[in-house]
């Protein structure tokens, strides 16, 4: 009999699980993939080391911040700050037709560069930014509202609003259109405030890391081991059924796969309504170039670039992807250690918004077709913005909507779940709970940090 | 314990909790919110270390008498009395 049986090995079940075992409690984490990471894993292709999503841990505050989701997560899983190794991002930029917006860790840059290419909106923004540093994160009664609405009573200039959205709503928008206000501040703070970094060694650094100490402290973690069903009886879950019919007892459980993936694991649940399941997914294209991108003319870290004035959010409508809009990323362009010297390839990676019923809807040669021809449109709609590295490509990788379903399980290949967030992460069993993208916070930070503060308000205080 | 064995211990667990903080200057009578801005999640996480330790319970409506060193040893040292240092 386990005190907690966790679903999921991604970010928001691994920490959830060092919490609960550090203070003496029997867990198991129970993935059905052949590794850990879900949405943010790592693999190994062509004798090189990828990752699945890491283009940049946000929240990044110094060595010595107290304040900050970052500085709490390894408070409470009692890392230092070291252990993470994140170096800071060189500097990002949103690139819209007739005006770029840089910035960089922390507000100074991004202020500037308002005042300098928005003058008559500089007043405005500190207004914004005031009812931004206002918001409660820990308060879950004012999540709700419209952003755009507080937006445009603010700022006046709709260039402007557009391009504030692009990153916040790229980096953890689940709703199309619209973004909840909190979920706006909590994207505000994370990236114009806080900032970008990465460890040298990408992601797979934090993941081992939560594994290790989640196993030192006594925790146990099962791959292949898939959740088929939950087993409920007298309105209480009592258990798990596995995909291998491996039964296991649990006096309570956490479960990372979603809202909708969860309840429909539920005895008890004969329809789930698929509607609430989020919709934004994506591709992401990965080239690996012949040089460092800093020697093709590219310094940035992060390029959010939309090719009108107007940013469109939403599932795109009529092709298997929108070439309108889309994320650069460069690993490479981090202020590593000098210890550490460069990575040892160039590479560019590239997301877009894509349809995940249509992607899903091609048969395998289609797929393979598809996949090489929106590779090919995505690069070339993204050099609209950076150097044209087309002659550097060595390798390719790309993964769409029915990779991160193959291996994450959600529906939709949705990266950031639901659009309705279960705050409280409660469900209709008592003892069922919710952590992760559905919970409410996503990203890497943000979903250790829903682990952490489901396990603490469901799992630990009796 | 005595008093100054559970300040001690105290003082080890704010180390788990904060290892990136400075205790060698803490005073014992100002709140530790004022020196080291721990939030609500550290302050259960004090709680739950004595619980994990000691097995010393402290119910919520007590959580207040935790907010300086000195209030919490006061509030400690009938409740920890009977026990052994480790
Ligand atoms: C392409 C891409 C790029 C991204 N880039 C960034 C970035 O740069 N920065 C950033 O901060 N975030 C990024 N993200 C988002 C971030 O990865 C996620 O928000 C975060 O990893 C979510 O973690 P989670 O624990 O909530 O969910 P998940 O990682 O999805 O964890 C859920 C786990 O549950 C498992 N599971 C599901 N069903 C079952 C079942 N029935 N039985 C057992 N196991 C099951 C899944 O396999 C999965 O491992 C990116 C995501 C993607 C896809």
């Amino acid at each position: 009999m386990y005190d907690t049986i966790i679903i999921g090995a991604g970010m928001s079940g691994l920490a959830a699980g060092i919490r609960l075992a550090h203070f003496n409690q029997r867990v198991c984490v129970l993935e059905r993939h052949y590794t850990i990471g879900g949405l943010n894993s790592f693999y190994r292709l062509g004798g090189r080391d990828y990752d699945v999503g890491l283009h940049a841990v946000t929240n990044f505050t110094p060595k010595g911040a107290k304040k900050g989701p970052l500085a709490r997560l390894l408070r409470q899983l009692r890392f230092k700050w070291e252990d993470f190794s994140l170096s800071p991002q060189i500097g990002s930029t949103i690139a819209f037709p007739d005006v770029q917006l840089q910035f960089g860790n922390g507000l100074e840059l991004l202020e500037a560069e308002i005042a300098a290419k928005f003058p008559a909106q500089k007043d405005a923004f500190q207004q914004l930014l005031a009812k931004i540093i206002d918001y409660d994160d820990l308060d879950e009664n004012n999540f709700g509202g419209s952003t755009r609405a507080v937006l445009s009573a603010t700022i006046s200039d709709p260039l402007l609003i557009e391009m504030l959205l692009c990153p916040l709503m790229w980096y953890g928008n689940a709703r199309e259109h619209d973004m909840d206000f909190g979920q706006f501040c909590i994207m505000f703070r994370s990236i114009f405030m806080e900032g970008f970094a990465r460890p040298f060694a990408g992601v797979r650094l934090i993941l081992k890391n939560l594994v290790r100490r989640f196993r030192s402290l006594g925790g146990e973690l099962k791959l292949r081991s898939g959740v088929e069903r939950i087993k409920v009886k007298d309105g209480k879950a009592i258990g798990v059924v596995l995909d291998s019919g491996e039964e296991l007892e649990g006096r309570r459980i956490l479960s990372s796969a979603g809202l909708v993936e969860t309840i429909r694991l539920c005895e008890d649940i004969t329809e789930v309504d698929e509607q609430q399941a989020g919709q934004m997914s994506f591709t992401e294209s990965i080239s690996i170039l012949d040089k460092q991108p800093k020697q093709l003319g590219f310094d940035r870290t992060i390029v959010f670039y939309n090719d009108s004035d107007t940013f469109h959010w939403q599932r795109p409508t009529d092709a298997l992807c929108d070439m309108r809009t889309g994320v650069i990323c460069s690993p490479n362009n981090y202020m590593y250690d000098e210890s550490d010297g460069d990575l040892p390839d160039g590479v560019i990676r590239i997301t877009t918004i894509a349809d995940s019923d249509r992607w899903m809807a091609l048969s395998e040669d289609e797929y393979k077709l598809e996949k090489l021809r929106w590779y090919d449109r995505t690069i070339a709609s993204a050099v609209r913005f950076i150097p044209d590295f087309r002659g550097h490509v060595i390798d390719t990788d790309m993964f769409t909507p029915n990779t991160i379903r193959r291996f994450t399980w959600h529906d939709n290949g949705a990266v950031y779940g639901a659009p309705e967030k279960r705050l409280d992460g409660t469900t209709h069993l008592p003892n069922l709970f919710l952590c992760g993208t559905d919970q409410g916070f996503v990203g890497i930070i943000g979903s250790i940090v829903s682990g952490i503060s489901i396990a603490n308000q469901h799992c630990l205080r009796e | 314990m005595t008093p100054a064995e559970i300040r001690d211990e105290i003082l080890d667990i704010l180390e788990d909790i904060a290892p990136d903080e400075d205790l060698g200057d803490l005073k014992d009578e100002v709140a530790f919110r004022e020196q080291l801005e721990l939030d609500s999640m550290d302050f259960l996480d004090i709680v739950m270390e004595l619980r994990k330790r000691h097995r010393v319970q402290v119910p919520e409506e007590d959580y207040g008498q935790l907010a300086s060193m000195q209030s919490t040893v006061t509030y400690l040292t009938p409740l920890m009395k009977d026990l052994q240092k480790a």
